[in-house]
């Protein structure tokens, strides 16, 4: 089992599979896009107490489950680089932090922007939207950490321990609107029984969910990638790679 | 109203619906092109790295 992983695991491989993959994920990724839209914005009815305006849930709840996602992500890639030194594990962490970021940044802003006309504010220190500003500056300190630290091992190892400590965070934002309850609202779909939210408006959700999934999923290995080439800037199959792409 | 038009208007919360919409597309997509851009910046280096010391030697 491990020598398949280290196969796998390798640098150079990772590269290859992440040229291989891309594409696929990121065409699967256009499909569901177009699809989720489409069910959102011109089939799903208008809500009965928030009219149009709810509308903005196809970009708000996936936004909001992908930078809760992607930090349980970056935490047990950073847990994997600390506890067995795998380079492509490291890479992983450092690729989802800005993807983590821009997420959290989108669920605050566009949960700012559905604010507005429904609670009458941008913003208010309500406990969910508390909890997920703290996960925003998680990431961007995670980031910040990466660049002032010059040895690349030394920060992997400072960042995994970082975003391990953050975890804390996670069940805090998800179960934050069941303990205090503040402005809001509680959940409507990841509730034991059915969830409270017609199919018509559901499904789009569901599929805007799933799109998000793959263009991280893209975009993750895209980034990774990237890092990987860095760390390995000085090594001969890096160095075979522009023979390639001179042509 | 044509369709189109009411499409657009979103029930009178067009100015919320439609920033939201704009904004999370445009961070998708920079999250796209800017990686992109850096491996192209990277390799271009790389290439000339070489060149440069094929001709020293």
């Amino acid at each position: 089992m491990f020598e398949y992983f280290y196969k796998y695991g390798s640098p150079r491989h990772f590269y290859d599979l992440s040229k291989m993959f891309v594409p696929w994920l990121g065409g699967i990724c256009l499909i569901l896009l177009i699809a989720g839209l489409t069910g959102g914005l011109l089939f799903a009815p208008p809500d009965y107490q928030q009219g149009e305006s709810f509308r903005i849930i196809y970009v708000h709840v996936p936004s909001a489950w992908m930078s809760l996602f992607i930090y349980v992500v970056m935490a047990s890639a950073g847990a994997i680089s600390l506890v067995w030194k795998v380079k492509v594990a490291d890479a992983l962490a450092r690729a989802s932090a800005p993807l983590g970021a821009s997420f959290t940044f989108l669920a605050l802003a566009t949960g700012s922007l559905w604010g507005k006309p429904m609670w009458g504010t941008w913003w208010v220190w309500d406990a969910r939207l508390t909890s997920e500003l703290i996960l925003l500056f998680l990431y961007l300190g995670y980031m910040a950490l990466q660049t002032a630290i010059d040895d690349r091992r030394t920060a992997a190892r400072a960042g995994a321990i970082l975003s391990l400590v953050g975890v804390v965070n996670i069940p805090i934002i998800h179960y934050s609107v069941e303990w205090w309850h503040t402005l809001h609202q509680g959940p409507t779909i990841t509730k034991l029984d059915a969830p409270s939210i017609h199919p018509s408006m559901l499904v789009p959700l569901l599929i805007m969910a799933f799109a998000f999934m793959f263009y991280y999923a893209a975009v993750v290995l895209l980034r990774a990638r990237y890092e990987i080439l860095e760390n390995e800037r000085n090594s001969a199959w890096v160095y075979e790679l522009t023979e390639q792409r001179k042509g | 109203m044509s369709s189109l038009q009411s499409f657009l208007h979103m029930g009178g919360y067009a100015i919320y619906v439609w920033p939201a919409y704009v904004l999370t597309f445009i961070v998708l997509i920079l999250n796209v092109i800017l990686p992109l851009k850096r491996e192209g910046q990277f390799f271009r280096a790389l290439v000339e790295r070489k060149k440069r010391l094929e001709k020293a030697q």
